[in-house]
């Protein structure tokens, strides 16, 4: 009798289990493909009635000091986080990610872009999954270059950028050469100048962790960035990031802008851009040193390991990178507007390839990029556009402010290096490297 | 002849004081104008004040993106709630700070303000852990505590100044009638200080409604009020200027509203004690 | 005058908010304290050591806090000067005779109402800037150059947002304190021949020491800690430009994690906060006496 009753009071319970819905809460940055992400995921809860979602949509640094505090404080209040390549690696070690071995039977991990891959894996295990990844590249406008009189190669060389710039230039017309981030920050001007100076031959640290702001190749790729900023930069570039730029480059005030690749869907759309058809896509430049001036980034979906229901955000995590989202936007948004950057077989898809003009030059870009060795001369670090350091947003925003001051002319060029220099050994003094 | 150049006076000072407020007002039409333009529109080299096509894209895109009513009914719980706690904590003391002054009571009153000197982002980390433990991350009460001691020095110092302008003659009086402390505050002194309650009351609302720091740092999905919601539209990719005008108008004009509404309230009990 | 028991009283209805407040500020401060002297960022979990002065040492010695106690000081000070004088004048304004008066306040009222953070995306976006702001069409229009605000004069552009916003509050304080001057005294001024000049420095200015006074207080205890307007336009820079010393601590606490040095950060921003506050509490005693 009483056993009937245990086991009936079980079967409730387990019924009962089964009708209440569990709510996940997912943080996530406020671009345009997470957004669809939100908009589809109506499509998610039909197929798993017992899951509610609920969204918190942040701008992205606001997003970064949230989750980032609540990861490393364990305060629990995400189920599922949209985290960058740069934080991936440091959170992973320190065992704050649960890894995703619990992915859908058909995901196909195998399917993932390598480069994008191997820097979300701890041991060869997935502790992020890719939302959507994105490499740099040139975009340019093809009736400027053609008025300039010029033909942009498919890899072009720094030189020649600053050559089409200048030639492109038409500041009565409010037409300006070249867009380049120039706000500070580690993820704006500094991730653009990082992968420049890679091409330069610069790096951040020696093998010692020792700074290396006081060498040539820094002093030669600020003082470019500089020089062709000041000849054929729009006004108030020091205020510019990627919004920025886009919106300038949308209503047709940029010859070129070298920046994410994603940003090609944005560009090429027409009912955003004012000069949808007329923009081609390049390499992004080098100096013949055998790198390119690319980064590589991707927005991945994560789960803390505070989290209860890691179930429930698992499911989750598999729809949203899956290639049935990626069809599922492709039928509802269009090809064009699927999240790119993550999967082989999308970049197979005679269909995309149709749609999105810039396919192949991201896929090179993205498969060009690499992160452990991403300098002419070795260094300590991974990370193409970043160092990833726990210290490196803070530094690198200081840098970055020094590097802003030198484009708005308040310091020169060897004043923002060495004061750049300095405030990153003491940092660096303090974080007590080399470690 | 004094009466027309008394009207000329009153025509130059007329149109003196609409040109320069109407310039202090510009930003906010020009922001509530905006949010009716398309993108395109909105960042025009030759903008247009009034001949545009006015649409209500933005407001269905904004509504559509984001639930705005449950951040506004977060904002409204948060202002209101935390305004109306910390009233009934700071009237007993103002009431006893006012009058039954000690030789302290000034350097009492300078230690509340100064508590509102502390820099939020220096206390975040402790704070932040606090409310873990005590399971108030992303809850209306914990932000309802956190405005309400962000606030207190405020109301009581407001509420400190408004109460030593009542006469204490009348105090007295009352109490040779034989009231009591009860019926002394209830009867005598409520009804004299309702302006300056008031005004207190609504100065705290448009303080906490406005206050983007610890909103946005201890919120997630179920807490966040108006200032979570701005953060969301605050530089979003591509044209936004029209979004971001329709986004701040939703969060800027119940407040103005209500401002607007109550100005007179307001304006009778802000004097700060400056008023003799 | 007061009774025992009313003196007994005033302390228990005291109590709460004392206890309150103390609670709030010391809890928080004695963990900001004990942080304050260890190695501890938030993003390298572990034992936190003991490592004394050191996130003193360099917070003191930061090239940026230098620079960033003047930008305090200049963001105060700046503002202050504005929204006084620019109150002050609009008070009296508001004190004629118009027509529409009532409709002249609520314009003038409304940026009180704004939130920071709408405020600085606003004149940011939409006014300041150099390409697609509406200042930036409007000098073009007279043929001149843009001003590229937020480089060129990164400070003063903050300080033209926050005076913007705080221009109402000091102007409806002041105009409160107007409307209480001794209308009696002014006609016997006009009697005695007195200019309209003399009759603002010798009547109407002592009359408005004590609002001034008011609005000074207020308003730096806001401005103190000045930090979304920085956040969403300049994020403190180019350089250091327009780093104040919240910000700075932000940058410390919210950038680096470094929750020990951004701790040490704040203790010392509470000690400069602490002397403000013994200038101000003079200045109160002096003018707010009675």
């Amino acid at each position: 009798m009483l056993n009937k009753l245990t086991m009936l009071a079980c079967g409730a319970l387990t019924m009962s289990a089964a009708v209440t819905a569990e709510t996940i809460t997912i943080a996530t940055v406020n671009n345009g493909d997470m957004i669809t992400m939100k908009e589809l995921s109506s499509d998610f809860e039909a197929k798993n009635p017992d899951i509610n979602l609920k969204w918190v949509t942040l701008e992205e640094n606001i997003l970064r000091q949230r989750v980032t505090t609540d990861v490393a404080t364990k305060g629990g209040q995400y189920d599922v986080m949209t985290i960058g390549t740069y934080e991936v690696p440091i959170w992973g070690k320190q065992g704050w990610l649960k890894p995703l071995d619990n992915l859908d039977a058909d995901y196909d991990k195998d399917d993932l872009l390598p480069a994008i891959r191997s820097g979300l894996s701890i041991n060869d295990k997935l502790v992020a999954a890719p939302f959507y990844g994105e490499s740099s590249m040139v975009m340019y406008r093809t009736d400027l270059m053609e008025k300039a009189g010029l033909e942009m190669p498919k890899a072009p060389t720094w030189t020649f950028i600053r050559k089409a710039a200048k030639a492109m230039t038409d500041k009565d017309a409010g037409i300006y050469g070249i867009c380049l981030r120039g706000k500070a920050g580690w993820g704006e001007n500094i991730a653009l100048i990082t992968s420049m100076s890679n091409s330069f031959g610069a790096r951040w640290f020696d093998e010692n962790w020792k700074p290396q702001f006081n060498t040539q190749p820094w002093q030669d790729t600020l003082q470019f960035y500089v020089d062709v900023m000041e000849e054929s930069g729009p006004p108030g570039a020091s205020a510019n990031g990627f919004n920025e730029n886009l919106a300038l480059f949308q209503t047709g005030k940029c010859g070129m802008w070298i920046d994410a690749t994603v940003a090609g869907a944005f560009v090429t759309n027409k009912t955003d851009s004012e000069v949808a058809d007329k923009v081609g896509f390049a390499l992004a430049p080098d100096n013949g040193l055998g790198k390119r001036g690319n980064w590589l980034w991707a927005w991945n979906l994560a789960i803390p390991a505070s989290s209860k229901k890691s179930d429930a955000a698992m499911k989750f995590v598999s729809w949203a990178t899956s290639k049935e989202y990626t069809a599922l936007v492709a039928s509802k948004k269009g090809w064009a507007k699927v999240p790119p950057g993550t999967r082989k077989s999308l970049y197979e898809n005679p269909e995309y390839l149709k749609a999105a003009p810039f396919a192949q030059i991201t896929l090179d870009s993205i498969q060009s990029a690499d992160p452990v060795n991403p300098t002419v001369d070795p260094v300590p670090y991974v990370g193409v556009q970043f160092v990833a350091i726990p210290e490196f947003q803070g530094i690198g925003t200081a840098v970055g402010q020094q590097f802003s001051a030198a484009l708005t002319g308040r310091m020169t060029v060897k004043q923002a290096l060495a004061s750049s220099q300095r405030l990153t050994e003491r940092a660096m003094r303090k974080a007590r490297y080399p470690k | 002849m004094a009466i027309t150049s008394s009207h000329k006076s009153k025509l130059i000072y007329t149109v003196l004081a609409w040109t320069i407020s109407g310039l202090i007002f510009f930003p906010i039409l020009w922001t509530l104008l905006t949010s009716f333009k398309t993108e395109a529109e909105a960042i025009s080299a030759s903008p247009s004040l009034f001949m545009f096509d006015w649409t209500l894209e933005n407001y269905r895109d904004v509504l559509e993106r984001s639930p705005y009513f449950t951040h506004f009914w977060n904002s409204v719980v948060i202002s209101i709630g935390s305004s109306l706690l910390g009233l009934l904590i700071a009237i007993p003391a103002a009431w006893s700070m006012a009058f039954v002054q000690t030789k302290r009571t000034k350097n009492l009153l300078m230690w509340m303000l100064s508590t509102k000197m502390l820099p939020p982002v220096g206390v975040l980390i402790p704070i932040y852990l606090l409310f873990r433990d005590f399971g108030l991350l992303d809850t209306k009460l914990g932000l309802v505590i956190v405005m309400t001691l962000i606030n207190l020095p405020i109301m009581v110092w407001m509420l400190y100044t408004y109460f030593r302008e009542i006469p204490s003659e009348i105090l007295e009086a009352s109490r040779m009638d034989g009231a009591t402390i009860i019926e002394e505050v209830f009867h005598v002194l409520l009804p004299i200080a309702l302006p300056g309650i008031a005004s207190t009351l609504l100065l705290n609302v448009i303080l906490a409604w406005n206050e983007a720091f610890w909103t946005l740092i201890l919120t997630a999905a179920n807490a966040a009020p108006l200032t979570a919601f701005i953060a969301s539209y605050s530089s979003p990719e591509g044209l936004f200027y029209a979004k971001l005008s329709a986004a701040s108008a939703m969060a800027i004009v119940p407040i103005l509203i209500l401002g607007w509404f109550s100005q007179k309230q307001l304006v009778r009990g802000l004097s700060f004690g400056a008023v003799k | 005058m007061a009774t025992t028991q009313s003196r007994t009283l005033a302390k228990f209805m005291l109590m709460p908010s004392v206890l309150l407040l103390l609670g709030w500020m010391i809890v928080p401060l004695c963990m900001t304290l004990y942080f304050s002297f260890l190695d501890y960022n938030l993003l390298i979990p572990g034992e936190h050591e003991f490592i004394g002065f050191l996130n003193y040492e360099f917070f003191i010695t930061d090239p940026a806090f230098t620079e960033s106690f003047f930008n305090t000081l200049l963001l105060v000070g700046g503002v202050l000067t504005i929204t006084i004088c620019g109150g002050i004048g609009l008070a009296i304004l508001l004190d004629q005779a118009i027509w529409g008066r009532n409709y002249v306040r609520i314009m003038v009222l409304a940026p009180f109402f704004v939130m920071p953070t709408v405020s600085a995306l606003v004149w940011k976006n939409m006014l300041m800037n150099p390409v697609n702001g509406l200042f930036a069409h409007f000098s073009s229009w007279l043929g001149m150059n843009p001003i590229d605000f937020f480089a060129q004069v990164p400070l003063l552009s903050i300080i033209i947002i926050v005076s913007w916003q705080w221009l109402p509050f000091a102007a409806l304080i002041l105009l409160t304190a107007i409307q209480s001057l001794d209308r009696e005294q002014l006609e016997a001024a006009d009697l005695d021949g007195a200019g309209p000049f003399s009759k603002f420095f010798y009547i109407v200015l002592p009359h408005l020491s004590r609002a001034v006074t008011a609005v000074i207080l207020i308003e730096t205890i806001f401005l103190l800690s000045i930090f979304a307007e920085i956040l969403v336009t300049t994020s403190g820079g180019p350089g250091y430009a327009s780093t104040n010393i919240t910000y700075l601590i932000y940058t410390q606490s919210l950038l680096q994690f470094d929750v020990g040095g951004g701790s040490a950060g704040g203790i010392v921003a509470v000690i400069i906060a602490n002397i403000v506050a013994i200038f101000l509490m003079r200045l109160i005693g002096k003018n707010l006496e009675g």
